[in-house]
């Protein structure tokens, strides 16, 4: 067998790539954000669970013990059954069952499933407007900072929840009361959207008004570069550090917010419930007693938004250099 | 210091006109009006003539005018529900919401203050911890969860409270109050401690790590060197420097008080304003929509503004710095 050059270059290529892929794993295992995280056993339970959680509603398909979904497969004689060590509760519904046989394990993970995709994209999306909003209040200064930011505070004095309700409510009676699932789905992502970006732009534009000013954004300039490729190419991956802090407690909050809304009756449907819209169904069987159909989603809230919670406290503290 | 009351009683006029902008573009443009009060027969002619009457043929901004000028003697037209005034409903239900966020607040301040200055006097201590722990919980919890727990709990599994609606309210003319019999106050006690728990743990965090970082400060090692008494130290001196900011979050959250009253009053049935928009938005009510979020930006920016004045009356250092700007 014989070694041709291009062989030897490629094998040395790749043990190369091999090589800066094992020093990115070991410089990353030897950082003080991966030294923090195993100094706090709190903080690495709270990713597990996080983790665990997700991963069982992204596999909610193939986890789920029952379909709640498929109509044919749910029976009334299954009906409002208690969780499994209860003397009536059975195996096939580990945390019972509702008024028409629904299991409640399998309710609770396609709900959450919803809630965390309505809460991602709905960070997601606040987190790109006030990105925009705070690199061009920051970059350009002027007039056009002053419009933005004051209606960043005008919009501070009041808790997004309300102005959450307010943009549900007045797009809703936009698009008329004949609307469609897909359509209420975006509408909440876009209310939790819009009532979360302040704090990304004003942490945004604090960053970008120190930065404006450095070597790099002069150079760029000077080789005739255009504003935008300045900011988005340049200025953007610098000020990005702390918007990611602000996006997991966000994550935590926005959560919260389509819970809330669901559970007030204007977020999703009971034919795609979430979290929330669970609780608010199951609070109406509080007092005959089937307590199981809404305190399990609401454990399985409070449980993912406190670990998502914790995994912000601890990625804030180990950011933050004062703290060192 | 005039020109920094001045200017901040100006920037409340602009939040002010903002709100009443959005309350009026909703009016205007979310819907027509006159769909409401025509039958399927009415003419164009008619139709227009309605439009001419209703004034909804002038300028945008001649409308605005009127808008706001109605709006300043609480005329925000008729409920597309129930066809009242809103501002009679609204009347009705402003006590309500009123008692509860008072009560709430009170528990909240009363509650957060004593464990923050506990936990930060004695940070290492097992009972601090213990509030640690809980307010972190507090914090994670939707209120409406609390709520739900809480009925779980104190009417479900012991019988001990109401769980719901508001009872034995006297009748003051102007004001309903539940503050003057036994049932008012049974009643009122789940929603208040419901609505009430999110803002204790919030002034006990920050009551707690006030105190930690005052407590560091030289004037208090001073104060301590000089064999001042431990209680004369925290309290006299410690205690008093954390407030300020204190008062500044409980003033802002006492706000936002006011917009989870409509999650709790939802939860407890309680018959205030949040329940009333909520069903607004349910239903699509936009004058009771538009009247309501008048009112709360109202009370917010009063509160805001009493919380900047007061915060200059407190901390003497701002009335300093103000004069030299």
């Amino acid at each position: 067998m014989q070694i041709t050059p291009e062989d030897a270059r490629s094998a040395t290529l790749s043990t190369r790539e091999v090589q800066r892929s094992r020093s990115v794993m070991a410089s990353f295992l030897d950082s003080d954000i991966w030294y923090s995280f195993t100094r706090s056993w709190i903080t690495m339970l709270a990713a597990l669970i996080t983790l665990v959680l997700i991963v069982s509603a992204i596999f909610a398909h193939q986890i789920a013990p029952n379909d709640p979904f498929n109509l044919e497969s749910l029976s009334l004689l299954d009906g409002s059954k208690p969780p499994f060590w209860s003397a009536d509760g059975e195996w096939r519904f580990p945390l019972g069952t509702d008024q028409q046989g629904r299991c409640v394990l399998s309710s609770i993970l396609f709900g959450m499933r919803i809630s965390l995709i309505v809460g991602f994209l709905g960070v997601l999306l606040a987190a790109s407007i006030g990105i925009t909003l705070g690199l061009v209040a920051g970059y350009l200064g002027g007039t056009v900072d002053s419009v933005i930011m004051r209606i960043a505070d005008v919009q501070l004095t009041f808790p997004a929840i309300l102005i959450a309700l307010l943009i549900d409510g007045t797009m809703r009676a936009l698009v008329g009361t004949a609307r469609s699932e897909v359509l209420v789905f975006w509408v909440l992502v876009v209310s939790i959207g819009l009532s979360f970006w302040v704090q990304y732009a004003r942490t945004v534009r604090g960053s970008t008004m120190v930065e404006r000013n450095k070597e790099y954004v002069q150079a760029a300039r000077l080789i005739g570069l255009g504003n935008i490729t300045i900011l988005f190419r340049h200025v953007l991956p610098n000020v990005v550090g702390p918007v990611l802090v602000i996006a997991t407690i966000n994550m935590a909050l926005a959560i919260i917010t389509e819970a809330t809304l669901s559970f007030l009756g204007v977020g999703l449907p009971p034919t795609e419930p979430s979290l929330g819209t669970l609780i608010r169904l199951g609070n109406e069987f509080l007092f005959s007693g089937e307590w199981w159909v809404v305190i399990f989603p609401g454990l399985t809230l409070a449980i993912l938004v406190l670990a998502i919670n914790l995994l912000g406290d601890w990625l804030r503290d180990a950011l933050n250099p004062k703290l060192r | 210091m005039l020109a920094f009351i001045l200017r901040r009683i100006g920037q409340a006029i602009l939040v002010l006109l903002t709100v009443a902008l959005i309350s009026f573009s909703l009016f205007r443009f979310v819907g027509d009006p006159t769909q409401q009060m025509v039958s399927q027969d009415t003419t164009l002619e008619e139709r227009l003539q309605i439009r001419k009457n209703l004034g909804l043929d002038d300028p945008v901004i001649v409308q605005f005018g009127r808008f706001v000028g109605k709006a300043a003697r609480f005329d925000f037209g008729l409920s597309y529900q129930t066809r009242q005034p809103v501002a009679t409903l609204i009347g009705d239900r402003f006590p309500a919401t009123m008692e509860l966020a008072f009560a709430s607040a009170l528990f909240a301040l009363f509650a957060g203050i004593p464990m923050g200055v506990y936990a930060g006097l004695k940070p290492q201590s097992l009972l601090a911890r213990l509030f640690q722990t809980v307010s972190l919980i507090g914090i994670s919890l939707p209120t409406f969860l609390i709520g739900i727990l809480l009925i779980f709990v104190f009417s479900v599994s012991f019988g001990l409270l109401p769980s719901f609606g508001r009872q034995g309210t006297v009748n003051l003319g102007y004001w309903t109050t539940g503050f003057l019999t036994i049932e008012g106050w049974r009643s009122l006690v789940l929603p208040a401690v419901t609505l009430g728990l999110f803002q204790m743990t919030l002034i006990m965090r920050l009551v707690r790590s006030e105190m930690l970082e005052v407590l560091r400060t030289d004037y208090i090692k001073f104060a301590k060197a000089r064999g001042l008494k431990p209680r004369a130290v925290n309290y006299g001196h410690a205690l008093k420097n954390t407030l300020i900011p204190v008062i500044t979050i409980t003033g802002l959250q006492l706000g936002s008080i006011i917009a989870f009253a409509i999650i709790t009053e939802t939860v407890f049935q309680w018959p205030g304003m949040g329940l009333m928009f909520l069903q607004a938005v349910q239903t699509v009510d936009i004058p009771i929509m538009s009247a309501y979020l008048l009112l709360v930006a109202s009370l917010f920016v009063l509160i805001n503004l009493i919380v900047d004045l007061l915060y200059v009356v407190v901390d003497p250092r701002i009335r300093i710095s103000g004069r030299a700007a």
